[in-house]
């Protein structure tokens, strides 16, 4: 599905590197945890893949699907697939919500060659898979992200991305901001989505995520590298020793 | 103090180059008022504070730069759809044959033309008499030149609710024309009414509309100023309203070298409520765009509203300009006064200049203002890409977002998605 060999990627404007070469591979079907202290390079990764702009990439390769993503645009990598659920979601006043929705879902259905979804079966669609998020019709009426809480704005990612259904997901510190309800909620959400064609890439600080979330690999991230990669029981070390130890040991 | 001989010079140019038409009594004298008022203020020049951001050098000439006439193609004119009464002027001047009926009921309509010869007339009382009221503080030296020497318009007054807009066509076929047109409308009490404007109007148009609103009365009034690029243009709108009464101005301008759309607005009455706002979209690439917000609200009565909300779009050296201020005096308590102008700059080479002003001289009073400038916001414009939408579809809808706050103003639904569909043929052209 995803597959990233030997990423190096420095900043634009300082040249500063901040992935001195991340291999990883996420197969379909499964879920893969990165955990790794802050500014070891997490969150650069999710950006580097969704084609946001201020990366270079120095040397390496990305591919989803076995089609090179880095020298795609954005909108281009979303249609062939990727999504990626930031971790801040952007507020994005005078535009709709169901707009936005709709917008996505059809540009990436023209992208792909396939025709629009009507008014009204994107209707019952989001109506649907808004229930279950227990994201009400307010909440899709409101411009994007505006006034949303934390809670909210996580639970408008995960609706995008089950309306969006794209093969390869990547959650950006999903948990950040989330209560214990809302991260079950969350949870459930992505749940859901999990099945054997899509992979997903969970990037998070804490194990708590992962108890809702089950990976069936955890790897853990430090200055830009992937130092050590196991099963769930890794993040359970981790939670109990910190990184602390596994740091000292990949040195 | 005296004119500057140069300015008299520019002055007496100007007056020279029109004939003063003749009509009643009262017309006669309003007119010659005007002149007078003209001669003593002179025409505007760079040099004045108000006109520091837009030079009038185009607008006070003697004589009409030429503007190249405008095709169109197969885009759909703005409120075709709509159910109106239309009165059609070709280069300032009526043309009944493509007009419609002049009567609607609930309504008094007649040309300024045949007023003004008129011994007794409503419109008498009010004709030339907003305008010179706007005067002061600030001088408005073009709309004095318009109640001297407008040819034409028309007069409205209206009784009851009126079930269909009036609308007012401007088409523009000859290259040198230079239009004057003055409107005057009566809006009577518990009456209401809609009034439309579209169209460039001529090679250089100077209009005034001045608008009186009874009692509890309501004025919906919404411009589409025309696409064609090289024009030059200078609207006056001059409104007074009174106790409980509704005003409310929405304007699009799409292209235009160089526009100024004044508003003054006088709250007169207790619990009132005056909205103007205005949406300019200007491509500086084939011909230059300049265009100009300027507006004066001023509150007498208590607890009345104000908003004025001004957005502009521009890109490719497009030039936009808003100068607006509200004046709350002794008495107007309870004043709710909003203010906000805004540019969304494309790019590098266009400019945006705001003069948001407020004087305040009661205690009790709400009042805000806030100007800013900007560019695409890059977060908002990489999340809608990450979603699919590519970066000119994701452009367009942030313009639209931008643009919001002001579309809303316009409050009937029909009428507000014509606007967005011309909105949508600006965006559509942008990728030319």
């Amino acid at each position: 599905m995803l597959e990233i060999k030997n990423l190096h990627v420095e900043l634009e404007e300082e040249g500063k590197q901040i992935l001195k070469g991340v291999d990883l591979t996420v197969e379909a079907g499964k879920v893969h945890a990165i955990m790794g202290p802050n500014g070891s390079g997490k969150s650069t990764l999710s950006y580097v893949l969704s084609g946001r702009d201020g990366y270079r990439v120095t040397d390496g390769s990305a591919s989803l699907l076995g089609e090179d993503i880095l020298e795609m645009e954005p909108e281009a990598r979303a249609a062939a697939g990727l999504f990626l659920a930031f971790q801040y979601p952007v507020e994005i006043p005078g535009v709709g919500n169901m707009t936005f929705l709709r917008t996505a879902l059809n540009a990436q259905r023209k992208l792909r060659g396939e025709d629009e979804v009507s008014a009204a079966d994107f209707l019952k669609l989001v109506r649907e898979k808004a229930k279950t998020l227990k994201i009400d019709a307010e909440m899709l009426k409101r411009p994007v992200n505006v006034g949303f809480s934390g809670g909210e704005k996580k639970r408008n990612e995960i609706l995008q991305m089950a309306m969006l259904e794209p093969k390869m997901c990547i959650l950006d510190e999903t948990d950040s901001g989330l209560d214990v309800d809302a991260m079950k909620l969350v949870s459930d959400g992505v749940n859901a989505l999990r099945d054997a064609g899509r992979g997903f890439l969970v990037i998070t600080h804490y194990q708590r995520l992962l108890d809702h979330i089950k990976p069936d690999v955890v790897h853990i991230m430090s200055d830009g590298r992937i130092i050590k990669t196991g099963g769930p029981e890794l993040a359970l070390e981790v939670e109990k020793n910190g990184y602390a130890d596994l740091l000292a040991e990949a040195v | 103090m005296a004119l500057a001989q140069a300015r008299i010079d520019l002055t007496e140019t100007r007056i020279a180059a029109y004939d003063l038409p003749e009509g009643a009594t009262w017309a006669n004298e309003a007119r010659h008022t005007a002149l007078t008022r003209l001669r003593a203020m002179g025409l505007p020049t760079a040099r004045d504070e108000y006109w520091k951001y837009t030079n009038p050098a185009e607008l006070t000439a003697p004589t009409a730069p030429e503007a190249a006439l405008f095709d169109m193609g197969t885009d759909r004119a703005v409120f075709t759809d709509i159910d109106r009464l239309k009165i059609v002027f070709v280069d300032g001047v009526f043309d009944p044959d493509q007009s419609d009926d002049l009567s609607l009921e609930g309504l008094e309509i007649a040309r300024l033309s045949a007023v003004m010869k008129t011994d007794i007339h409503w419109a008498m009382e009010l004709y030339g008499h907003l305008e010179t009221h706007g005067q002061d503080p600030v001088a408005r030296p073009l709309a004095a030149l318009n109640t001297g020497f407008a040819t034409d318009g028309v007069v409205i007054r209206a009784t009851g609710k009126v079930s269909k807009p009036v609308s007012l066509i401007y088409l523009h076929q000859s290259e040198t024309s230079d239009a004057v047109l003055h409107h005057v409308i009566r809006v009577e009490e518990g009456a209401e009414m809609t009034l439309l404007e579209q169209g460039p109007a001529a090679a250089r148009f100077n209009s005034v509309t001045e608008v009186d609103l009874a009692p509890t009365a309501r004025f919906h009034h919404i411009r589409a100023q025309g696409r064609d690029h090289a024009r030059r243009a200078v609207t006056h709108s001059f409104v007074r309203v009174a106790e409980a009464a509704h005003y409310k101005s929405f304007t699009l301008t799409c292209n235009g070298v160089l526009i100024r759309n004044e508003h003054v607005i006088d709250i007169v009455g207790d619990n009132a409520v005056a909205h103007v706002a205005g949406a300019a979209l200007g491509d500086g690439k084939r011909v230059e765009f300049h265009h100009d917000d300027t507006v004066f609200v001023t509150h007498r009565g208590e607890d009345c509203e104000s908003r004025q909300v001004f957005k502009k779009v521009l890109r490719n050296g497009a030039f936009g300009v808003f100068q607006g201020k509200i004046l709350v005096t002794p008495g107007a308590q309870k004043t709710d006064g909003y203010q906000i102008s805004q540019a969304l700059l494309l790019d590098e080479d266009s400019t945006f200049l705001a003069k948001p002003e407020l004087e305040i001289y009661a205690d009790d009073v709400k009042c805000s203002h806030g100007s800013t400038t900007g560019a695409i916001d890059e977060e908002a414009l990489f999340y809608l890409r990450s979603r699919g939408v590519d970066h000119s579809t994701a452009t367009d809808l942030l313009v639209l977002a931008f643009l919001a706050e002001a579309i809303d103003e316009i409050q009937d639904e029909m009428l507000r998605a014509d606007i967005l569909a011309q909105l949508d043929l600006w965006l559509a052209r942008r990728r030319d």
